[in-house]
């Protein structure tokens, strides 16, 4: 009995950390609806601070002073971030932040590296607190029980904060409705500061108060991000009881979960956010999301199928990429070969974005179900390439059928962490069952027949599948279908009163964007001669958001653009520089300071300023004129 | 705009640049590098000391055959897929001669997959998984560094002394840690019939909840507990185990702890006895090491890790093929290399010709805290050669070529 | 009763409640083709519940919706409209990234059922058709534009030629003219009132402008706290007592034009 007591309250404990950054991001997000990826990174440079703090200053007040003056610190870190950087894209589309953030998140870890070194710190145990206590012969570690007693403090202070300041009660109302709180004369760009820093320092303070625990690496930004994300999903956005329930929740079922089966630890979180998640579509916590306000940049310039001279120079375009291998040596034919199969799989992801208005966080699922699909047909069939590369993206199907079912019945964020989820799980499964996937390991030796064997014609093929898939999705979304799945984005309740079934658009919508997407995984099988879990993982599904956002998310083929420019960046800095991490990232926020609407969105901005006649709406307005 | 073209010339113009090098030099061998710089900085950076310290030796030493050996070194971001990219890099368009280097295991049966496909000569440097040599291994890869069966089997032999007979498990959940338990269960409970395994814990890598964990071990009350985690999920481990009495009056055995890399972020709070294996470079008093250490401290102004020795090893092994194959051209490196004889910091090594694993061994001793650091003490020198697998188990697990 | 000598649209009993508040309670009241009936009542009086509840929206807690005769109570509004009712919506429902035809061009394809047709270039569906509906409602000239940029009056146009897209038996429409300058509510009702007489169409339509109701409806008939207190053409309406006390209650006899911005 004793012992499922201390197993309690060590779960309460792990609880507690994680507690403590959820609740920043989860204030963060009620209010200024930033998905704020870089919240991992100030978890850990509050983490890198306060060991370099707790190192010089002494005794128990300079312990606990480096802690919390090093979570200020992070916090007007914070601040000049959200002044610089997030200010200037309050407006861009929808998850814009989130490619800043995220550009953030790179820097970031670079950084720490250059200014830290390369080496795990271990930094001081909390003064007084390196023993344990005696509960009933159990041993609890003492710093736990300090924990313990902090979650529900922050939580308390936090509602006190909320009920009982003006500013607290301001950003509960900025929280449910943030036009409101605009009209009645508050000051908006303050109160988001103010905002972000008190979600930063939360972070911040998480981290420090990890030192004692953990090891101060540059790691943690990323373990910890995907956790503190699933906990606010689970508790419901902007809810803070929410994302400590949620905590608790996560915590104690992990707790108690691997006596039983010690193995449940890597998906359980994402397997409890799944359960939440189709059984309340907001969270424990939250409430059914406001319908996000049409973006400004959304309601301009309808888009148009390419006009005939467009098409020539699309044409052209391709027939120069095709012309490629006869001035280009094989490694460059390998790189064009994986930009074009990456071309494939954000456009994927674009047309569920950008014509369905669905941003998956999970897009690598179907990607990694397409290369398993092919990898099983190859090694366990013994299946031929090309029948391979045809029924292997039918395994994303399969996958995109059962998981779109339950996606399509969220929306916004809740839809996206649904995507994560199943991704997760995806990715779980391909990384422990052994037995069939070669775990890590990977499966091995699935290289391509002997007719595309060379780096040319696989680059055709590669090539030519990316022509038609890109063309495909192009094709799909000037159909009815298309329109449809716009209807549905632009204006649920009319699409529904004009006879449109809304989750049944966005289903095949799921549905077509994973078959294609595991069509790519299937290419990319073929280019890199084996599969690994990474096929399915997160990282693998930011790049597709990225490339997406970073294209346009507002433009019809922007993804072509981002997939082809993030991918050749990406590829050549980690070739060229150890920095890679560092530059990319900078580039990415330099970009998205300056294209606001993405790299094609932007391109259209100043084609309809400098050159009205190139695009329908100017051709509209001259012809009002003549009128 | 502008600034996207810029970027997109500039990205263009360094590719043809990349294309047009290796035009020039006849007088060079190159070699081609990857490991994962950017994702594993702690361990790799040490390692390229190593190689680059072995290179400098080698090329004042009049190079390979009269050539001036040149690296070519890439990182892989610690991504299979970004390695498979740098190898292509390396070998198509670099037109090096064989490929070195990687860490993870999954990288290396990735590059080694790839080197398969290219028929190009490929010493893996690091990976552990017993499938670079066995299940997966091909005549085109060869690995330097004791295998994980290797490992396991030094650490099982001390655990076979122990007199403990229930034993409890705890490990990373992924293929490393599998295979690592795995194989160390089989041959202790061969020399011990016995033993009794009472517990495991599968952690994720990376993210592990120490305090349940430690809990979750202690319940099954085990006499002795191998541990298989590393890096900062073995700081965590080792914290809560050290505050709830884990360790207390218990064996542990565990993977690699010794190793500077993963010993020293633990500094005073390493815990005392713990049998592993490691690399005690302060406690080596042979010749050969001497040199390496002098020679190591005088350039990088730091001590050695165990990567330094594995990326010098790698360095001088692939100068010492390269040497004796007298050639280039893949096959003669694969024959030069099967059986080849050569030095190392830890001694004298070979590369066995049926399952192409180096004869590099590793020390194994005991955890201490000396002067607010953790070390190794009464280490003892493991010849890699006396624990390989049987000639039968790689004629039984490697595929026919 | 025959379908073809039932009303178009018969309504009975229609009841619902939101946590304990009654918001429509039994309402019933019948509407025949071609027929324009105004649904007035101050604010809160349950109108665009009772809205909801005839196009799909919100499922009635109880009674009946009846379209020629046939049971349409609790179909979702996707199936409501197929079976011939059009809506326009208080505030504006449309879709702003696309042009003001392919508005139209995407309800002409749902109602061909061409949707999950892949062969189908939407900007070229039903050109002919699209642009009839756009003349019609006075759009002609702005086909091309993108809807995200339409003054308000022309939404609501828009909206109209959307409602009429898949040639309706029965029109809703919640304040048609809420948020449009007096000159053009005018324009926009007398069209609507000429459309639906030519085209034997019934239109409901909720309103707070007094002088459209009583310039274009048939017949008139009142909601008071959920309830339907008085029925009839709008000269007895106009003179009900209860009505009068109603509105005289709210201080606001007839002129309630500048009310809009308070809509319901």
């Amino acid at each position: 009995m004793s012992f499922y007591v201390v197993q309690f309250l060590s779960g309460l404990a792990s609880a507690a950390s994680l507690f403590l950054v959820a609740s920043g991001l989860s204030i963060i997000f009620g209010v200024t609806r930033i998905v704020n990826f870089a919240h991992g990174a100030f978890y850990m440079v509050g983490a890198y601070l306060a060991y370099t703090l707790t190192e010089q200053l002494a005794g128990t007040f300079g312990f606990w002073a480096g802690i919390v003056l090093a979570a200020l610190a992070v916090a007007a870190i914070g601040v000049v971030v959200e002044m610089v950087l997030l200010r200037r894209i309050y407006r861009s589309p929808e998850l814009f932040q989130l490619l800043a953030t995220f550009g953030l998140t790179l820097m970031v870890e670079d950084l720490v590296v250059l200014i830290w070194g390369p080496d795990d710190l271990l930094g001081r145990r909390a003064p007084g607190m390196r023993g344990a206590i005696d509960i009933f012969g159990q041993n609890l570690p003492t710093y736990d029980v300090f924990l313990i007693v902090l979650g529900p403090l922050v939580l308390g202070l936090l509602w006190l904060l909320f009920r009982r300041t003006r500013w607290g009660i301001l950003v509960r109302a900025a929280t449910q409705d943030r036009d409101t709180v605009a009209a009645l004369g508050v000051n908006q760009k303050w109160l988001f500061t103010s905002v972000f820093a008190l979600g930063v320092f939360l972070a911040a303070l998480g981290g420090a108060l990890q030192i004692p625990r953990d090891a101060v690496n540059h790691t943690m930004d990323l373990r910890i991000i995907v956790d503190v994300f699933v906990v606010v999903v689970i508790g419901g956005l902007g809810s803070i009881t929410g994302a400590f329930v949620a905590a608790v929740l996560v915590s104690e079922l992990n707790a108690f979960g691997i006596l039983v089966f010690p193995k449940i630890s890597i998906v359980l979180i994402f397997l409890v956010m799944a359960v939440v998640l189709v059984v309340r579509p907001w969270g424990l916590f939250g409430k059914p999301e406001a319908p996000a306000r049409q973006m400004p940049g959304l309601t301009v310039r309808p888009w148009r199928p390419l006009s005939v001279n467009e098409r020539l120079a699309f044409l052209v375009l391709l027939i120069a990429a095709a012309a490629l291998p006869l001035f280009a040596g094989n490694y460059v034919l390998t790189i064009g070969a994986e930009i074009a199969i990456f071309a494939i799989f954000a456009a994927s992801l674009h047309f569920m974005m950008a014509v369905g208005g669905l941003a998956s966080f999970g897009h690598a699922a179907y990607f990694g179900l397409g290369s398993y699909g092919v990898a099983m047909l190859a090694k366990f069939a013994g299946l031929p390439m090309v029948a391979c590369l045809l029924l292997g993206p039918l395994m994303g199907l399969i996958g995109a059928v059962v998981f779109g079912w339950f996606c399509v019945r969220l929306s916004g964020v809740y839809f996206a962490m649904l995507t994560l989820a199943f991704a997760q799980i995806v990715w779980s499964i391909a990384f422990q069952w052994v037995e069939v996937t070669g775990g890590d390991n990977g499966m091995l030796g699935i290289w391509p027949d002997a007719w595309v064997a060379t780096p040319a014609t696989f680059y055709w093929l590669s090539l030519t599948v990316a022509a038609l898939a890109v063309g495909g999705l192009r094709w799909l979304t000037f159909s009815p279908f298309g329109y449809a799945l716009r209807a549905m984005r632009d204006s649920p309740l009319r699409s529904e009163s004009v006879g449109i079934d809304g989750k049944r658009v966005q289903w095949a919508a799921f549905v077509v964007a994973g078959t294609v997407a595991a069509l790519a995984g299937a290419m990319f099988v073929y280019l890199k001669g084996s599969v690994f879990p990474d096929n399915a993982g997160i990282a693998l599904s930011v790049d597709a958001l990225v490339m997406v956002l970073l294209g346009g998310v507002e433009t019809v083929s922007g993804a072509l653009v981002g997939a082809i420019v993030y991918k050749a960046l990406a590829i050549w800095l980690v070739s060229y520089t150890e920095l890679s991490k560092l530059v990319l990232g900078a580039i990415i926020v330099v970009m998205v300071v300056a294209f606001p609407k993405g790299l094609v969105g932007m391109w259209e901005v100043l084609q309809a300023r400098y050159w009205p006649g190139a695009t329908a709406s100017g051709k509209a307005r001259r012809a009002e004129v003549a009128e | 705009m502008l600034r996207r073209n810029v970027l997109l010339g500039a990205a263009l113009g360094a590719m043809l640049a990349g294309l047009a090098g290796p035009a020039l030099a006849q007088a060079e061998i190159k070699i081609g590098e990857i490991n994962s710089y950017s994702a594993l900085p702690s361990f790799t950076i040490p390692y390229r000391n190593g190689w680059q310290l072995a290179l400098e030796e080698i090329n004042a030493a009049g190079g390979v055959n009269g050539k001036k050996l040149v690296v070519i070194s890439k990182d892989d971001s610690g991504k299979p897929a970004e390695a498979v990219t740098a190898a292509n890099e390396l070998v198509s368009s670099e037109k090096v001669v064989m490929l070195t280097g990687t860490f993870f295991s999954h990288i290396g049966l990735a590059v080694s997959d790839f080197a398969k496909q290219k028929k190009i000569f490929f010493l893996a440097a690091e990976p552990l998984s017993d499938a670079v040599t066995l299940e997966k291994g091909n005549r085109y890869t060869f690995r330097l560094r004791p295998s994980n069966y290797m490992q396991a089997s030094m650490l099982a032999e001390e655990a076979a002394k122990l007199p403990a007979k229930r034993w409890a498990t705890v490990a990373p959940n992924y293929e490393y840690g599998q295979s690592a338990v795995a194989v160390f269960k089989k041959v202790l409970s061969a020399k011990r019939p016995d033993i009794e395994w009472v517990g495991e814990q599968w952690p994720p890598q990376g993210k592990i909840d120490a305090g349940p964990v430690v809990q979750a071990l202690a319940a099954t009350n085990p006499e002795a507990i191998l541990n298989v985690t590393f890096g900062p999920d073995l700081v965590k481990f080792v914290r809560e185990g050290n505050t709830r009495g884990l360790f207390k009056n218990r064996a542990v055995v565990s993977f690699l702890t010794g190793e500077p890399e993963y010993l020293d972020p633990l500094k005073d709070e390493t815990p005392e006895g713990w049998i592993v294996t490691g690399y005690p470079w302060y406690d080596i008093k042979t010749p050969e090491h001497d040199k390496f250490l002098k020679a190591y401290q005088a350039k990088f102004n730091d001590y050695p890790r165990l990567g330094s020795i594995v990326g010098y090893g790698t360095m001088k092994a692939a100068a010492a093929i390269l040497a004796k194959a007298n050639a280039t051209d893949t096959e003669k490196l694969i024959e030069a290399a099967k059986g080849l004889k050569m030095p190392s910091p830890l001694g004298e090594i070979y590369f066995r010709a049926s399952d192409q694993q180096s004869t590099l061994g590793a020390y194994v001793g005991k955890t201490a805290v000396k002067d607010g650091k953790g070390v190794m003490v009464d280490s003892v020198y493991r010849d890699g050669k006396d624990f390989l697998p049987s000639e039968e188990d790689v004629a039984k697990l490697r595929p026919k070529d | 009763m025959s379908a073809s000598t039932a009303p178009l649209l018969a309504v009975e009993g229609l009841t619902k409640s939101f946590g304990g508040v009654h918001a429509v309670r039994n309402v019933s009241f019948a509407l025949t083709a071609g027929e324009i009936l105004a649904l007035i009542g101050p604010n809160g009086a349950g109108k665009t519940t009772c809205f909801n509840m005839l196009n799909g929206q919100i499922t009635p807690d109880a009674g009946h919706i009846r379209l020629e005769g046939r049971e349409i109570t609790g179909l979702a509004p996707r199936e409501v409209w197929r079976r011939g009712v059009g809506r326009t919506f208080q505030i504006t429902a449309t879709f702003p990234t696309m042009t003001v035809r392919e508005n139209v061009q995407v309800v002409l394809v749902s109602h061909e059922g061409q949707i999950f047709n892949p062969w189908c270039s939407t900007p070229t569906f039903a050109l002919a058709e699209a642009d009839r509906l756009l003349e019609l409602v006075g759009m002609g000239g702005f086909a091309e534009r993108p809807c995200g940029e339409l003054a308000y009056g022309d939404l609501k146009r828009l909206e109209l030629a959307v409602a009429l897209a898949n040639r309706p038996k029965l029109l809703l429409m919640d304040e048609p003219t809420a948020g449009m300058a007096p000159r053009e509510r005018i324009e926009l009702m007398r069209l609507t009132a000429r459309i639906a007489r030519e085209q034997k169409i019934g239109v409901l339509f909720t309103e707070h402008d007094m002088d459209v109701v009583f310039e274009h409806a048939d017949r008139v008939i009142v909601l008071n706290r959920g309830m339907l207190i008085a029925e009839g053409t709008p000269a007895e309406v106009r003179h009900d007592p209860q009505v009068r006390a109603i509105y005289l209650g709210e201080g606001l006899v007839y002129d309630a034009r500048h009310r809009e911005d308070s809509a319901t």
